[in-house]
């Protein structure tokens, strides 16, 4: 029993967190969300670093690193805003398609994405729109339980716009075939998509928390900065205990969905609405804290605010997910107590 | 990563619950706040460090077992898991200890620890005064230095266990001319010394659970002075930050209070809403988020960590937590809720409820009440002008 990262991955998790503070400011994010939503330069840095190839297996030319890895660095994404879709790409995108390297056309697929040349978007049926499809030179999707990789060419979109400036979602139109067709797994799409959408948010979270208590610090009223206000202070850590106590549950997701052990449906579950929350409680008291310009676009708070509430939607939003664990916890043959905590089911 | 428990842990782990099996006793005991039942959770206390589970992360030459705290959660499971009494000396054990292991000479180690672990000195803390709560550098209650003893005149309050106990820790003003956190010290004295008056106070559910403690001329040698003179405040921080921290309150002891909830309301979901059954689980996620929380600190403290400002993170989530844990569980047990005693055979245990709700109302004051750790986690967490 260790509920610790290694060395090597905290590193590697700080190394991603010092690469985004340079090249991902939310000034950076603010010049996008202006124009053309993407950064092809960035994407060839994130490629350099090994990060879209984090999860490929090292036969197709990635770093062949686990979701317990990958985690951090979602977080990371979260906390930077990122805008390109990389972490649905590495979490989600890619551990699904390893499962199909005996077929040629998936192997090369996942070689081009290791080496930043290719993307895949990806889209559950309970999602109506896909984000990034536009741009994406294959989609991953599901039917009727199986998951199909489908061309771009072979959809029709339908472009719409998210309150978030810098997800470009659309509703995707396509008929599945047999070329398209993958095999199973779409309980494990919806898994891992909400794993990622759980570890954003945990890094959307923080960094709100983040702005909120900078301007606290450097607003001023009644003669003194706002943040040595005790209402103010009390509404900030109450978010950090929500956000601290949500980080466990998401990490043990990520170990078990990595090994996939039974209890995996439970253990996602908890922790996406614990980070739901988490994020749903940063939002609202950064903007409080922010007071009037917290509801200007003039600020930087909005793209992360904006973030954390789509990706609340996405992947089973909350009262999926509570459904969800009521019948995993409280059914009368579900395990519970200590004992059931790291037990299989 | 590896959440999985090696066969040397499972192993462990079967041998407590064997341990606890043979030897937890089968009646209920009495509240360790009355005098009886203070009498037999001492009994409790020497059964259970003849078994060498008194306090496992302790030294074996102390008579622990050199445990390590992922162990440590093993048997904190374990022994809620059984049902096991109360710790009638958790001020002994979880703060006064682990301060001694840190600050004590190796004679006072060797006089309290072994004692402590027995049973034989069950201890009260003796921080607070009526004009020192939150704001314990207020503390007035003078330790006068007379040759080789201090002098202690003044009062202390809400002084846990205090009713029954046998010696008393606490912080006291050595430098009469100090002024807030300097000039204290941190003494250990025999709550029989001469001088000394001690009025309980009773508690919500009415037992004494606390004591108000009147010194009169009290005099304690130099050598019951844990660290140096003057250095009182330093120590008496770190252990308020072991009872804010992990072992104070492990959370076994939460999972099972959620286990017993998830259990009532299984047995009444019929008859209640659906909204309480999202309020059930929301005890059980908060419950196995502190749990896997205090999993991945212990995991961090094994590999040279440190214990920081979570420990306020801890105290406020724990707290809470047990606060709405109880009040989920009165609102499934409806009108049934206010019965002070119930019937042996209750098996909603309604009474237990109850009692645990009362006692859950002081867990966001005592230990640094919850507005202090937000303060605590604003200002040196996040960075926030004092």
């Amino acid at each position: 029993m260790n509920f610790a990262f290694t060395a090597d991955q905290l590193l590697f998790r700080d190394t991603v967190r010092d690469f985004l503070a340079a090249e991902c400011t939310p000034a950076d994010v603010r010049t996008l969300a202006a124009g053309e939503g993407r950064s092809a330069a960035r994407w060839g840095k994130l490629a350099e670093l090994g990060l879209t190839g984090l999860t490929v297996p090292e036969a197709q030319g990635g770093l062949g690193l686990t979701l317990v890895d990958l985690v951090l660095i979602a977080e990371e994404a979260g906390r930077a805003a990122l805008p390109e879709p990389l972490i649905d790409q590495i979490g989600i995108v890619v551990p699904l398609l390893a499962r199909f390297t005996h077929r040629p056309e998936v192997a090369a697929v996942l070689e081009g994405i290791a080496a930043g040349t290719v993307t895949v978007a990806v889209g559950h049926p309970a999602d109506p729109y896909v984000a990034d499809a536009a741009d994406a030179d294959w989609l991953l999707l599901g039917r009727d339980d199986a998951l199909h990789l489908v061309p771009r060419g072979k959809v029709t979109l339908t472009q719409e716009v998210s309150v978030d400036p810098l997800r470009h979602i659309a509703a995707v139109a396509w008929a599945p075939d047999n070329t398209t067709l993958l095999g199973e797994g779409l309980d494990d799409l919806l898994d891992h998509g909400a794993l990622c959408a759980s570890a954003q948010a945990l890094g959307l979270a923080q960094a709100m928390v983040e702005l909120a208590a900078d301007y606290a610090r450097t607003r001023s009223q009644f003669g003194k900065p706002i943040g040595s206000f005790q209402a103010v202070k009390h509404h900030l850590a109450s978010v950090q205990v929500a956000i601290e106590f949500a980080k466990a549950p998401v990490y043990k997701a990520a170990f078990s969905l990595a090994q996939g052990l039974p209890r995996a449906a439970r253990d996602i579950a908890h922790g996406r609405i614990a980070a739901i929350d988490a994020a749903a409680a940063a939002a609202r008291t950064a903007i409080q804290v922010f007071g009037a310009m917290g509801y200007t676009y003039e600020v930087d708070l909005h793209f992360f605010m904006k973030r954390a509430w789509a990706l609340a939607g996405v992947w089973g939003d909350r009262h999926f997910h509570v459904s969800r664990l009521q019948h995993l916890v409280l059914s009368d043959d579900a395990p519970t107590g200590a004992d059931a905590t790291f037990g299989p089911k | 990563m590896d959440l999985t428990y090696t066969p040397g842990q499972q192993a462990f782990r079967a041998d407590v619950r064997a341990w606890m099996a043979a030897n937890v006793p089968a009646h209920k005991l009495k509240s360790y706040d009355t005098r009886e039942g203070f009498e037999e959770h001492r009994a409790w206390e020497r059964t259970l460090n003849e078994g060498r589970y008194a306090m496992i992360t302790w030294p074996e030459i102390l008579g622990g077992r050199g445990a390590n705290l992922i162990e440590w959660l093993i048997f904190e499971e374990e022994y809620y898991r059984a049902g096991a009494p109360g710790r009638v000396n958790q001020n002994g054990i979880f703060l006064l200890g682990p301060t001694l292991m840190e600050y004590g000479t190796p004679e006072q180690k060797a006089r309290f620890l072994p004692r402590m672990a027995a049973g034989e000195d069950i201890w009260a803390q003796g921080w607070s005064e009526p004009g020192a709560g939150s704001d314990m550098a207020a503390i007035r209650t003078k330790a006068v230095r007379d040759g080789d003893h201090y002098v202690i005149n003044g009062q202390k309050t809400w002084s846990t266990r205090a009713a029954f106990a046998d010696w008393c820790f606490g912080l006291f003003r050595t430098d009469p001319n100090s002024e807030r956190h300097h000039g204290m010290s941190f003494i250990l004295l025999p709550l029989d010394t001469p001088g000394i008056t001690r009025r309980p106070i009773p508690q919500l559910d009415g037992e004494p659970g606390f004591a108000e403690l009147f010194f009169d001329d009290v005099r304690v040698p130099v050598e019951n002075r844990l660290g140096g003179e003057g250095e009182g405040w330093n120590i008496a921080m770190a252990t308020a930050g072991f009872e804010r921290g992990l072992m104070l309150r492990s959370p076994a002891r939460f999972q099972e209070t959620a286990k017993r909830l998830v259990t009532l309301y299984r047995r009444h979901q019929a008859k209640v809403s659906p909204a309480v059954g999202e309020a059930v689980l929301k005890a059980w996620m908060d419950a196995e988020a502190y749990c896997l929380n205090t999993y991945m600190t212990a995991s961090r403290l094994m590999a040279g960590g440190k214990i920081g400002q979570e420990a306020s993170l801890n105290k406020i989530f724990w707290s809470e937590l047990d606060r709405s844990m109880h009040e989920t569980a009165l609102s499934i047990l409806g009108a049934r809720a206010e019965l002070l005693a119930n019937g042996v055979d209750d098996p909603d245990e309604a009474t237990r409820w109850l009692k645990g709700f009362l006692f859950s109302l002081a867990g966001p004051i005592y230990a640094g009440t919850n507005e202090i750790q937000r303060n605590v986690i604003a200002e040196r967490l996040l960075k926030l002008p004092r």
